[in-house]
């Protein structure tokens, strides 16, 4: 058994909640007492049937505004599979939230409401999806009930959106018409949907494939602590540890260290009590080296053979999501996983319109703005592209004033 | 091209191994909030997993309401013994008796509440400035928004409308000082996920969590073992009856389940059956809808 993560977007009330609810429920997810509680909740449906969309806005301020305003995760599991939701906000000033929510995401569910068809919203969620680099994309419409179940109104919004895709340059896009309030095609198979031969919402996800496993030659762990005993029996140990971000290192591979560039060999893979040939994309372990070479955290062991890029001016998406606007005339700290340096916006490319995806000269970047930029680094970075290595191709922009995460990068381009 | 085998549980053991070696990379004086609960015990073993054949980069810290499970002090120092570490104990009592906290009276009387001063004192007086705990986000849905490293002020509050955004795998531990951080290793297991890794890596548990006969008292329709620290009167009928304990804290706010579930293999497959969740048999959170959140923005933990 293995993990999807997803997660939901759409407009203020398209249904993100309530299909995520509606997934707990008919899935047997909400114990007596949570349910118990939603009975007697104030938040009522107009029919007066408990409304699902509670149980994920977790917060008072939440429930007094009925909006989702921060993500909220949620788990369940079928025989199949286990699955981890965020709920993520759709308002754009809680873009930042979303991103947060989709980053660690490997599908999106992108809601439309039947009767508004694919609005500025959609367009802007795509777009962050598309940013992100989201696997797989399922589209619901929803609120089919309200539209008589129609396939008139069901096809004039997939044709609409397939425009979009195309234009996104979106692969994987699966189309599910629904009611999240009724359960139709969500676990379900709906009766009143005669005219669509696909699966539903649930089936899909049990069997779309994860991709947890990295199987590129990409191997990258970045050192997160040295463990260093220092014991009589252990005097010489020295490992490194840290999570396999990428690919696969084995026993005997030729590594390369960065930024130092000095190489080694594996001579030792550690997992606690085991002692494994091999450690895979995801795993966190513990490695050590042939030879005596000075790494300590914030460094990158990498195979030797298929080398990251480094550099200090980089190309990059930026994704800001602080209240303070940008300024290009400060430092800032840049976290790419266990490497913190110091670094610039020495410039800004373009921003890009998110409701028109129209790109603009600008001079400026404020909350939930998106654009390209070229940063400098104090040190050289040992990265990947974000399309070709999610995990060593992102990062982080804090600023030292407030400590606040101030910005999401996704490398693009290392600039000559 | 090699395949492995990596399932679930292998998932969100790495995934928890990272973020305590990020703790131990990025700050100065953390800690391991110990409560002698299944959570916390698991939280050791993934320290083991993070850290061995090297000591923890950090003291483990109980925050003891001197109203505790016998079994659970008993089991405390037994672990301590076997893994060597250091142990800190915040103590209820003594904040009671230095006048920060009163005791509260009547019937529901509990010291858990009374915790957060205790905890918060502890912190300031051994500048933690990290302060990882064994929190779930499947537990209560104010728990569902917290970010896996969480700020907290020079008072412990959470604020969560102000949340830093949490992107990738990528933590952000930097604080001004007198702030901390909470972090939560297992944010993404369930209470299954937990059960289930106890089995597959054979933890040992404190007694209570499995079938036992013991003296226990009915209130607010839920079964509270007997015993000194609950505020009993004529009207509590004491009896005897199979339990067991589906969440350990203090003796006077965690109520007991009916149960024949004496092997671990007996507790994953009433788990798995039961219809009421985790945090139902804590008479903390039923007080309000927001109990959590309001709680948490007061600094517990
Ligand atoms: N008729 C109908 N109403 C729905 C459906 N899905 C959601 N709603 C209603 O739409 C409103 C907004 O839903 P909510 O889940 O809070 O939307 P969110 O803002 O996207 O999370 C609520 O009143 C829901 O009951 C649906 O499939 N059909
Ligand atoms: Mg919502």
């Amino acid at each position: 058994m293995n993990i999807l993560k997803f997660f939901t977007a759409g407009s203020v009330d398209d249904g993100k909640s309530t299909l995520i609810g509606r997934l707990l429920y008919d899935t047997d997810s909400i114990l007596a007492d949570q349910l118990e509680a939603l009975q007697s909740s104030n938040r009522k449906n107009d029919d007066g049937t408990i409304d699902l969309a509670i149980l994920t806005d977790g917060l008072r301020a939440e429930r007094e505004q009925g909006i989702t305003i921060d993500v909220a995760y949620k788990y369940f599991q079928t025989e199949k599979r286990k699955f981890i939701i965020a709920d993520t906000p759709g308002h754009i000033q809680y873009t930042r939230n979303m991103v947060t929510g989709a980053s660690t995401a490997n599908l999106a569910i992108i809601l439309i409401d039947a009767r508004n068809g694919v609005v500025e919203q959609t367009i802007r969620h795509s777009y962050l999806v598309s940013l992100l680099g989201i696997k797989h994309i399922v589209v619901c419409i929803n609120k089919m009930d309200m539209v008589n179940y129609s396939e008139e109104v069901y096809s004039s919004i997939i044709d609409k959106y397939k425009v979009l895709a195309q234009q996104l340059k979106l692969k994987d896009v699966t189309y599910i018409p629904v009611s999240a309030l009724k359960g139709d095609n969500i676990v379900q198979n709906s009766v009143h949907m005669d005219w669509y031969n696909g699966e539903s919402l649930l089936h899909f996800l049990e069997q779309v494939d994860t991709d947890n496993l990295d199987k590129s030659q990409l191997a990258r762990m970045p050192v997160q602590w040295v463990i260093r005993p220092q014991t009589d029996k252990l005097h010489d140990y020295r490992g490194y540890a840290g999570r396999v971000l990428s690919g696969t290192f084995k026993l005997n591979d030729k590594v390369t260290v960065l930024p130092s560039g000095a190489s080694s060999t594996i001579e030792k893979i550690e997992f606690f009590d085991q002692l494994p040939d091999a450690a895979h994309a995801g795993q966190s372990v513990t490695i050590h080296l042939k030879d005596d070479v000075d790494i300590s955290r914030g460094d990158t062991i990498v195979n030797a053979s298929a080398l990251p890029q480094e550099s200090k001016l980089i190309e990059a998406d930026l994704c800001w999501m602080d209240g303070r606007a940008l300024d290009t005339s400060i430092m800032y700290l840049i976290q790419h996983n266990s490497k913190v340096t110091k670094c610039k916006i020495s410039e800004i490319l373009h921003k890009v319109d998110i409701n028109t995806l129209e790109k603009h000269p600008a001079d400026e970047f404020k909350l939930n703005d998106i654009g390209r930029v070229i940063l400098k680094t104090a040190d050289a970075l040992a990265f990947d592209l974000y399309d070709e290595n999610r995990a060593n191709g992102s990062a982080i922009l804090v600023d030292s004033r407030t400590n606040l995460t101030v910005g999401a990068l996704m490398f693009r381009a290392a600039v000559e | 091209m090699s395949t492995y085998n990596f399932d679930y549980l292998d998932e969100l053991e790495a995934e928890a191994i990272h973020i305590l070696r990020e703790v131990a990379g990025q700050f100065e004086k953390p800690a391991l909030l110990f409560s002698g609960g299944k959570d916390s015990i698991t939280l050791v073993r993934l320290a083991e997993k993070a850290f061995r054949p090297g000591k923890f980069p950090f003291p483990l810290v109980h925050i003891d309401t001197g109203h505790n499970f016998e079994e659970t002090i008993t089991y405390r120092d037994k672990m301590i013994e076997r893994i060597g570490e250091r142990l800190i104990v915040g103590s209820v009592q003594e904040s009671i008796n230095q006048g920060k906290v009163i005791e509260q009276t009547g019937k529901n009387a509990s010291r858990n509440a009374l915790q957060t001063v205790t905890l918060l004192d502890t912190i300031a007086e051994h500048q933690f400035d990290a302060c990882i705990g064994g929190a779930r986000r499947d537990e209560e849905k104010a728990r569902a928004k917290e970010r896996i490293f969480s700020v907290r002020d020079e008072f412990g509050q959470w604020d969560p409308k102000r949340q830093r955004p949490e992107l990738w795998n990528i933590y952000n531990g930097k604080i001004h000082k007198g702030e901390n951080v909470r972090v939560f290793p297992i944010s993404n297991w369930t209470e299954l996920d937990v059960w289930n890794y106890i089995r597959r890596e054979k933890i040992e548990l404190p007694s209570i969590y499995f079938s036992h006969e013991r003296e226990v008292i009915t209130r607010n329709g839920q079964l509270m073992a007997a015993s000194p620290f609950l505020n009993m009167d004529d009207e509590d009928v004491v009896f005897r009856k199979q339990v067991r304990f589906r969440t350990v804290g203090d003796m006077s706010c965690t109520a007991a389940v009916e149960s024949e579930a004496t092997l671990i293999d007996d507790i994953i497959d009433e788990i798995s059956a039961s219809k009421i969740s985790e945090r139902g048999a804590r008479l903390d959170d039923k007080v309000s809808e927001a109990a959590m959140e309001d709680r948490k923005k007061g600094g517990y933990f």
